[in-house]
C-alpha cells in the first residue's frame, strides 16, 4: 500500500518534470526565446534530453543495488518513454526542417555521416523498445525474451553518446561528460561492481541495525 | 578577305569579368545616387542621402561610424537583423556556444589598438588603428556570410578593401601569402584560458585572395563601430570562404613566401583546408555542405558555389582541384 503510493507520487512528479523542457521549448518558440537559430535550438535541446533521460533509465538498476529500493524499477518505463518522446521530436525536427522530408537527402546523411549513422541506428533500436513497453507486450513476449530485447538500450545509449561526440567541432568537454557517466553506469552492471554495491548496502544496513536506538 | 589574327589582343587588355561587372554595377548605382541627389536639391544633400541609405536597424544603438559611403558590392537579399548578427556567432576566444561572444565580450578593450606589420614588405612596423584605417574611404558592403556549420546570414559590413591597405605596406615580389593573427588576451577572452584551439588564432590568404577587391578589412556593421563580439576593432571578411577564414581582432599581418599555418587546419587537417572556399560539392567529412539555413528562415536553402561570388572569384582557382584543395 505504502509502496504503491510512493510509486504513484514519484511517477506523477516525473511526468510533470519530464514535460518541463518540452513546455519551455514551446513557450520559447512563441516568444523568440530560441534565439537566432530556433531549429538548431530545438534539435540540440531535444537531443540532449533524449540522452539525459536514457542515462537516468540506466542509473536505476545501479541505484537499486546501492539502496535496495526495488520500487525504483517501476519508474523506469515512464522515463524511457519520455526519452523516446524527445527522440521522436529530435528526429522529426531533423527530417522535416533540416531535410525537408527529402528521402534521398536523409539516406545520404545516414549512409555517409558517421554521427548520423550511429544516431539513426540508436533511433531504430529504440523503436521496438517503445513498442514493447506495454504490459500486454511484456506478457506476450515473456519476461526472458522481453529482457533480452530491452538490452538494446545499452547499444542505443552508446550510439547516442557517440552521435553527440562526433558532431562537435572542437570542444569535446560536454559530450565527454555524457560518455563518462554512461560508461560508469554500464560498468556498474559488471558482476564485481554489482557485488561491491550489494556488500556496501548490507554493511550499512548491519551498522544501522546495530546502532543504539535513540 | 581580312582575317584578324587570333593573338592581337594582349591578355592584359582584357578586363576580367568580375571587374567589369563591378564597374557596371557601380555606374548603375552611382547614377541612381546622383539622380536622387539632384532631385533632392543639389550636391549638399549628397552626403546626407548616402548616409541615410546605409543599412539601419533600431537595435543598432552603438557608436556610429562617420563618412561611410555605399559600395557597389551589395546583395539585395533581406538583411539579417542586428540582434541576430551580434548575438549568434562563433568566436571561440569568448566560448564555444554561439551565444557566448555576446555574453562574454563586454570586458574586451578594442582601443587603443596596434597592428604589427611584418615579413616580405618595404614598410613593416607597428601601426595604430588610425594609421591603418584613416587614409581610406569607409564603405558599406552587404555580403552573404556562410558558416562552415551550414548556417548563413546577410550582413551590412563597413570596411575598406584589404588590398588597398596592404598595398601601402609595399609587399615585395616574395610576398606570396598573407598571415593574420588574433590578439591573445586570456584575461579578457575567457575562451583562451582553455586549450580548445591552439591560441592565438591564426589565418592566412594567398596574396591574390588578399588583394581581391571583395576582401574587406572590416571595422563596423549596420553603420556602427564593430561590436566586440563580432571581432572588434579590425577583422577580415572574405565572403566566398567559410566564416572561420574571416579572422577577428587582428593584431598581426605578415607577408610570407610560404603558405602560413591556419588554426582550424592545425586542429583538424582532414576537415579544414587552407582554402576553405564555400563549395556545395565538397562536403565537410562529418556533415553536408549542400544546403544551409539562412538565419531567420525555417527551411534550408541550397548553398551556392563560392557563396554566390563565383563570377568574381572563380578565376582565382582556375585549374585547381577544389576537392583536393578544400
Amino acid at each position: 500500500m505504502k509502496f504503491d503510493k510512493r510509486v504513484a507520487v514519484a511517477k506523477t512528479g516525473i511526468f510533470a518534470a519530464a514535460l518541463v523542457p518540452f513546455a519551455a521549448l514551446v513557450v520559447n518558440a512563441f516568444t523568440g526565446g530560441l534565439g537566432a537559430n530556433p531549429v538548431e535550438a530545438i534539435t540540440h535541446t531535444t537531443g540532449e534530453w533524449t540522452l539525459r533521460l536514457l542515462i537516468v533509465t540506466l542509473a536505476i538498476t545501479p541505484l537499486r543495488h546501492l539502496t535496495g529500493r526495488v520500487w525504483l524499477t517501476r519508474l523506469r518505463r515512464m522515463i524511457g518513454l519520455f526519452a523516446f518522446f524527445y527522440l521522436m521530436l529530435h528526429f522529426a525536427t531533423y527530417a522535416v526542417l533540416d531535410a525537408s522530408l527529402d528521402l534521398s537527402y536523409i539516406v545520404e546523411d545516414v549512409a555517409d555521416r558517421l554521427y548520423i549513422t550511429v544516431g539513426f541506428a540508436a533511433f531504430v533500436m529504440l523503436v521496438p523498445l517503445a513498442a514493447t513497453s506495454t504490459n500486454a507486450m511484456v506478457r506476450r513476449l515473456g519476461p526472458v525474451r522481453w529482457r533480452r530485447l530491452h538490452r538494446l538500450v545499452y547499444a542505443a545509449a552508446v550510439g547516442g553518446a557517440l552521435h553527440f561526440l562526433w558532431l562537435v567541432r572542437a570542444d569535446l568537454l560536454e559530450p565527454l561528460i555524457y560518455a563518462g557517466v554512461l560508461a560508469a553506469l554500464l560498468a556498474a552492471r559488471l558482476p564485481p561492481a554489482v557485488k561491491w554495491m550489494q556488500n556496501r548496502r548490507s554493511k550499512i544496513a548491519a551498522a544501522r541495525s546495530a546502532a543504539p536506538a535513540s | 578577305m581580312l582575317i584578324r589574327p587570333p593573338n592581337d589582343i594582349q591578355p592584359s587588355e582584357i578586363t576580367p569579368r568580375s571587374i567589369f561587372r563591378a564597374r557596371r554595377r557601380f555606374m548603375r548605382d552611382t547614377a541612381g545616387i546622383a539622380g536622387a541627389a539632384m532631385l533632392g536639391g543639389g550636391l549638399s544633400l549628397l552626403g546626407a542621402r548616402r548616409a541615410a541609405a546605409l543599412a539601419s536597424d533600431p537595435d543598432a544603438t552603438g557608436e556610429k561610424l562617420e563618412g561611410v559611403v555605399e559600395s557597389a558590392w551589395r546583395t539585395d537579399e533581406e538583411l539579417t537583423s542586428y540582434s541576430y548578427i551580434t548575438s549568434y556567432n562563433n568566436f571561440y576566444e569568448f566560448g564555444t556556444d554561439k551565444r557566448d561572444p555576446a555574453r562574454h565580450a563586454g570586458g574586451f578593450n578594442p582601443q587603443p589598438w596596434k597592428v604589427e606589420v611584418s615579413g616580405e614588405c618595404a614598410k613593416p612596423g607597428a601601426y595604430d588603428y588610425d594609421d591603418i584605417v584613416k587614409p581610406h574611404q569607409l564603405e558599406e558592403r552587404i555580403y552573404r556570410l556562410r558558416c562552415v556549420e551550414a548556417w548563413s546570414m546577410v550582413v551590412p559590413w563597413i570596411g575598406i578593401p584589404l588590398g588597398d591597405v596592404l598595398a601601402r605596406f609595399e609587399p615585395t615580389s616574395k610576398a606570396k601569402y598573407v598571415a593574420f593573427r588574433t590578439v591573445f588576451r586570456p584575461e579578457e577572452m575567457r575562451g583562451q584560458t582553455r586549450a580548445i584551439l591552439d591560441w592565438p588564432y591564426v589565418e592566412g590568404l594567398r596574396i591574390d585572395e588578399a588583394m581581391h577587391p571583395l576582401t574587406l578589412l572590416t571595422v563596423g556593421l549596420y553603420g556602427e563601430v564593430l561590436p566586440n563580439q563580432n571581432g572588434a576593432p579590425i577583422r577580415l571578411v572574405v565572403p566566398w570562404k567559410y566564416g572561420f577564414k574571416s579572422i577577428k581582432s587582428i593584431v598581426s599581418i605578415e607577408f610570407t613566401e610560404g603558405e602560413p599555418p591556419t588554426t582550424w587546419n592545425l586542429s583538424a587537417p582532414r576537415e579544414y583546408g587552407f582554402y576553405s572556399n564555400v563549395n556545395p560539392q565538397v562536403d565537410h567529412p562529418r556533415w553536408s555542405q549542400k544546403r544551409e539555413r539562412r538565419i531567420g528562415e525555417l527551411f534550408k536553402r541550397d548553398t551556392l558555389m563560392f557563396n554566390g561570388y563565383a563570377d568574381e572569384v572563380a578565376s582565382l582557382y582556375a585549374g585547381m582541384d577544389l576537392k583536393a584543395n578544400y
